[in-house]
């Protein structure tokens, strides 16, 4: 049977190794696939204060984005693709809680120069190659 | 108890029942908002509701765990812990901290990351204040006459969880390194490191309990917690599928993850077992009761279910929805809600001296908890189901999904209203014990 000691060897061992391989394929992630997949070169001022606003006004405590965040209002990471840029600054800049179907939004009334940062930030996301993500609807109606 | 010090742990428990029935009145406000009726949103809208419904959930697992930790580790070293009176001053700090940010969630002061909303400045308290207990319990160690496999064991996780706070605070513009990072945090904590700490506590109840012998349990704790990290660490990969990293990760994460529920299946078969194998003397069945439940149901929650979602090609579907919240609540009641309540049940009668074990409310209260919450991840589970069906594979409008699932938030907020029912049953018992006193010293063996 296995002693104790064997077995805080297979801890040890196990972590350790594991660890090990863990950072070395994170290194090779952020060093290879950030720059091929997320195009930093189009990380613009304007983009940049746009996540600033999405995570200052916590949106990802209503909807996701890259699929992460909470599930009480739509998927965002295609937003800009599946609305354009009209239907989703109009959205922003209400002053009433914009409400399609009746699930309220908070009516953050933002400025025109806030909305076009959230949109330009919107447009960078949906532009970065997720693997396949959001699935494709299949099922013929 | 065996030492004057380990009353502090009452008030940790204390607190933390406390804050998890705030919690849940946040997860009505929710539940009601998903059948329709959000009237509070204009004071307490959906956001600020989530962001103090999963902070105060990790705040009082963590005073849990940190409770667990002054009661175990002085019996485990033989020696008073270091300072009570920091002790009570770091957990008087760590509630303060914790009140302010969530005053601060309901005015549009937060950090909007999921279940990192904490905003910086308060962030760097909070690492004070963990350095404060970590001090007091590494110092508590250094001077005892022993350093137990359990209490060590327990210790790695308390400070790797605090080591692993960090990458979650650092800014990013790049929204992929965002998360990238903030998964070191939340998915290294609940599917690493916080493992230990619930083994170390699995572990030290089963010792009492049982009276299986500590060298046979302390090499199964070794065994369980190489399993959860020689799976865990590259298991992180499951949460790099989509975000805009290379698809080496759907492989790793894919593999790996599969093998994290065998951490949890060693658990409840090492529980079970040591159960069958023990005396069954001790009095206190309530507290075998739920180190039994807590084995079995984390294996639920967090294997079975976890596992269900796992593997890239169904996580491409149900990734972002109500399935992960089916998932999410009865992984974090099943393993870190029940081992603090195991501890819990353990511990008031030795803290207090009063024998109160095994109590028809005691009872009650294990039974509409976890049948309750039994019932809202079915609730949860059906609702995340159509809605991935309908919205990811039959391509309708969320907003038309959301509409046609309504009705299983009505069965959330029936079973939920067990659950709740049964968490206050919990206190009502909590309190019936009085307060830890010192004629409790020594009385239980
Ligand atoms: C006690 C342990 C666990 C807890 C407390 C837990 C909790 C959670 C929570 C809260 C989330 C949502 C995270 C977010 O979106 O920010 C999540 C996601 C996830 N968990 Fe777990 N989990 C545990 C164990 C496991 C295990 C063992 C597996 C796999 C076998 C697993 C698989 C997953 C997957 C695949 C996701 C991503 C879901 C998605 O794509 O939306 N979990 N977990
Ligand atoms: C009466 C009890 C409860 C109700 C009605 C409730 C309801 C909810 C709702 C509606 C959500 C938000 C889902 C969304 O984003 O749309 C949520 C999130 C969450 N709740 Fe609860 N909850 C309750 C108790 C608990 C308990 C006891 C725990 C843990 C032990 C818990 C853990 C969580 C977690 C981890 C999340 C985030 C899930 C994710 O992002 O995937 N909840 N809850
Ligand atoms: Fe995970």
């Amino acid at each position: 049977m296995l002693s104790k000691s064997q077995a805080r060897t297979f801890f040890l061992g196990g972590t350790i190794v594991t660890f090990a391989i863990f950072l070395g394929l994170s290194w090779n992630s952020l060093s290879n696939d950030v720059p091929k997949q997320t195009n930093p070169q189009n990380l613009t001022d304007q983009v940049i204060r746009g996540k600033h606003l999405w995570e200052s006004n916590n949106c990802m405590g209503c909807h996701t984005i890259f699929g992460e965040g909470a599930y009480y209002a739509p998927e965002l990471t295609k937003v800009f693709e599946r609305r354009g840029e009209g239907y989703m600054k109009a959205v922003l800049t209400s002053k009433q809680p914009w409400a399609p179907r009746g699930r309220k939004m908070v009516a953050y009334g933002f400025t025109d120069e806030e909305a076009s940062d959230l949109i330009k930030f919107f447009k960078w996301i949906g532009e970065v190659d997720l693997n396949g993500f959001p699935p494709k609807p299949d099922v013929k109606r | 108890m065996k030492y004057a010090s380990q009353k502090v742990a009452y008030w940790f428990f204390a607190s933390a029942i406390l804050l998890l029935s705030l919690q849940i009145v946040y997860g009505f406000i929710m539940g009601f908002a998903h059948l329709g009726y959000d009237g509070w949103h204009s004071v307490i809208p959906f956001n600020t509701a989530r962001a103090v419904h999963t902070n105060l959930l990790v705040v009082w697992i963590l005073l849990g765990f940190m409770g667990s930790a002054y009661y175990i580790i002085p019996e485990e070293a033989q020696h008073e812990l270091v300072s009570v009176k920091l002790a009570y001053i770091q957990l008087i700090s760590f509630l303060a901290v914790g009140v302010t940010a969530i005053v601060g969630y309901h005015l549009n002061y937060w950090e909007g990351r999921k279940f990192l909303e904490i905003p910086r400045p308060l962030d760097w308290l909070v690492v004070i204040n963990v350095l404060t207990f970590l001090g007091i319990i590494l110092a508590t160690l250094y001077k005892g006459k022993k350093r137990t496999t359990t209490s060590l064991v327990m210790t790695m996780g308390l400070v790797f969880a605090a080591l692993l706070y960090l990458p979650g605070m650092i800014w990013f513009d790049n929204q992929t390194m965002d998360s990238f990072f903030r998964w070191w945090v939340v998915h290294l904590w609940v599917e690493g490191v916080w493992e230990l700490i619930m083994g170390g506590i699995l572990a030290f109840l089963l010792i009492k309990l049982t009276g299986v012998d500590r060298e046979v349990i302390e090499k199964w704790l070794y065994v369980i917690v190489g399993l959860t990290f020689l799976s865990g660490i590259l298991g992180t990969g499951h949460h790099y599928y989509y975000i805009g990293v290379g698809k080496i990760w759907l492989i790793v994460g894919g593999i790996f993850s599969m093998l994290e529920p065998l951490a949890f299946l060693a658990m409840a078969l090492f529980a079970v077992g040591m159960y069958r194998k023990g005396e069954k003397k001790h009095p206190n069945k309530l507290a075998l009761y739920w180190t039994l439940g807590t084995a079995i149901l984390s294996f639920v929650g967090a294997g079975l279910l976890g596992m269900a979602h796992t593997l890239p090609q169904v996580n491409m579907y149900t990734h972002g929805t109500l399935v992960t919240a089916m998932h999410g609540h009865l992984a974090f009641w099943g393993a870190y809600g029940m081992i603090v309540f195991s501890f819990i049940t353990f511990a008031m009668p030795n803290l207090t001296g009063r024998k109160l074990y095994d109590t028809a409310i005691g009872q009650l209260a294990y039974w509409l908890t976890n049948v309750g919450m039994i019932g809202m991840t079915i609730a949860f589970g059906v609702a995340g189901v159509a809605q991935v069906y309908l919205e990811r594979k039959v391509g309708l409008e969320f907003g038309a999904v959301q509409q046609e699932i309504e009705v299983h938030f009505f069965i959330l907020i029936l079973t939920a209203s067990m659950f709740a029912t049964g968490i206050l049953l919990f206190i009502y018992e909590f309190f019936r014990f009085g307060k830890p006193n010192n004629e409790a010293i020594g009385i239980e063996e």
